[in-house]
């Protein structure tokens, strides 16, 4: 019993993570409709550049607070090349954000070298009953839930929220009341860099990040998006969060290797479902 | 003075001529119809207004603040019906929308409903309320009447009549219906094949023989 109470623990501080990254993807998904392939990559950025100017003797809360910065201006980037080009279409933007992660890979390899970095995040742990919490772990939660608050009140309460919100439902209407949809698409792309560099700089004491550690993070975090159905970024905490406790769950009863493996057949599983309903709506309707 | 100009307006989309050439003109404060078929280049026309479409050749000029009302109401259908006013004042500071319910009292009780839900008067009158919101001084309103019940066209129509009575506001009114449209506005033009095919006071248009067959004729026979 309390082996599965700590693989469900460990499960809900990692799916908050997935759950931090999905929400960038639907954000940049919901105003741009691209899948934003580089969104692994603000993670590793982030997660880097914090150990870096930890390195040179910035306190914790700081340090992470620049490297969430950074990869929030790398989101800005991204959102410059993938799309700010006129008539631009999404598939286009999508691989401009293919092209982005790997290229991000020669910087990153060049700054930081090929090995993995990490750093100390909260030493020690909380004692439930027989099973133990790592003190990292309520951080992240606590984080996590600070940073989806703070996004719903962004996109309850503010007009900057709403203006994003209206040029996810209907461009065409956006352009006409006068709003800049590519400025609100790079807004997006900001806010998705530094939801995805929150992430990182949460995992990386949990686990070290290397340069291609994009790809299990995208992945995860995609797998979290579609659970989430791609619609409300509020929604990408549940998502996040079931699939970290169905990762830790199968990775504690079979093998760790197995993990992304599940998020992937996941992800398949769900996109060929939704597909079957909206080729036939009969099956939507139900 | 006039607060829209617009003189040899060419727009085309790849080897597709949508406006060949039109030109057109709204006074202050005047009501304005622009009437035509399916596919004759109204909708194209506002939209070079708005500049979504991309004029080829010509001039189009517009003096004060211009709203533009679209076919299909275009609501933003996830976000609430006061969010929906709100954002029409994107272009102005003054987002208090209380005047708005004012003007359009159906829609006070809905404010907080989402505007997907809203019935198609409902949306037409929220996509009404979102164009007022930017303080306009001339409006262009795309097919306002389509899918409405008669009724409810109505009631918008004497809203318009009103808004134009009490602030004055110019409309372009772009209907299929140009009996609808020539209740409203003193003046029209038609528009058929991407070229104006006619334009002068609606009392002559109406009186014109062709006008009455294709226009009229054809829209009271739609419309019973």
């Amino acid at each position: 019993m309390s082996a599965f109470l700590s693989y469900v623990l460990h499960g809900i501080a990692i799916g908050c993570g997935f759950a931090l990254l999905a929400s960038g993807l639907i954000i940049i998904y919901r105003v741009t409709r691209v899948v934003n392939l580089a969104q692994g990559t603000f993670a590793v950025v982030a997660a880097f550049t914090a150990a870096t100017v930890l390195g040179t003797g910035l306190p914790h809360g700081l340090a992470e607070l620049v490297a969430v910065l950074v990869a929030a201006l790398l989101g800005l980037v991204a959102g410059v090349v993938a799309v700010t080009k006129p008539g631009t279409r999404p598939q286009a933007s999508l691989i401009a954000t293919l092209g982005l992660a790997i290229f991000g890979y020669a910087i990153e390899i060049l700054l930081w070298g090929d090995q993995p970095r990490s750093f100390a995040g909260i030493a020690g742990s909380f004692e439930l009953g027989s099973v133990e919490f790592p003190k990292q772990y309520a951080l992240i939660v606590v984080v996590t839930l600070v940073m989806f608050g703070l996004l719903d009140a962004f996109f309850e309460w503010t007009y900057v929220g709403k203006a994003l919100s209206a040029c996810a439902s209907n461009p065409y209407a956006a352009r006409l009341v006068g709003i800049n949809v590519v400025r609100m698409a790079l807004c997006g792309f900001a806010l998705g860099g530094a939801l995805g560099g929150v992430a990182g700089v949460l995992l990386t004491p949990m686990s070290p990040v290397s340069y291609d550690s994009d790809v299990s993070l995208f992945v995860n975090g995609f797998a979290a998006a579609i659970l989430a159905g791609l619609k409300r970024p509020l929604y990408a905490l549940g998502g996040g969060i079931a699939l970290g406790v169905a990762e830790a769950l199968v990775g504690g009863y079979s093998k760790a290797s197995y993990q992304s493996a599940f998020a992937l057949v996941l992800t398949v599983l769900i996109v060929v479902v939704q597909g079957a309903r909206e080729r036939n709506p009969r099956m939507a309707e139900e | 003075m006039n607060v829209i100009e617009v003189e040899e307006l060419c727009v085309r989309y790849g080897t597709a001529t949508a406006l060949d050439g039109v030109s057109l003109a709204v006074g202050q404060g005047e009501l304005v119809a622009l009437v035509g078929a399916n596919g004759a280049g109204k909708t194209t026309l506002l939209n070079a207004l708005s500049g979504v479409a991309r004029r080829a050749s010509g001039r189009v000029a517009i003096q004060g603040r211009f709203a533009h009302v679209p076919e299909g109401r275009q609501l933003f259908p996830d976000l609430t019906v006061d969010d929906n006013l709100r954002l029409g004042a994107y272009r102005v500071r003054e987002r208090d929308t209380a005047w708005i319910y004012r003007i359009l009292p159906e829609l006070e009780r809905t404010r907080k409903q989402r505007a997907g839900n809203l019935s198609g008067g409902q949306q037409q009158m929220v996509a009404i309320g979102r164009g007022l919101m930017a303080q306009p001084d001339v409006m262009a309103i795309d097919e306002m009447s389509l899918g409405l019940a008669p009724l409810v066209a109505r009631g918008l129509i004497k809203t318009l009549a009103e808004l134009n009575r009490e602030r004055g506001l110019a409309v372009l009114l772009v209907e299929q219906s140009a009996r609808l449209a020539f209740s409203l506005c003193s003046r029209a033009y038609v528009l058929e094949a991407g070229r104006v095919a006619a334009s002068g006071t609606t009392r002559e248009l109406a009186e014109s023989a062709v006008l009455r067959d294709v226009y009229l004729g054809g829209t009271t026979k739609a419309s019973a």
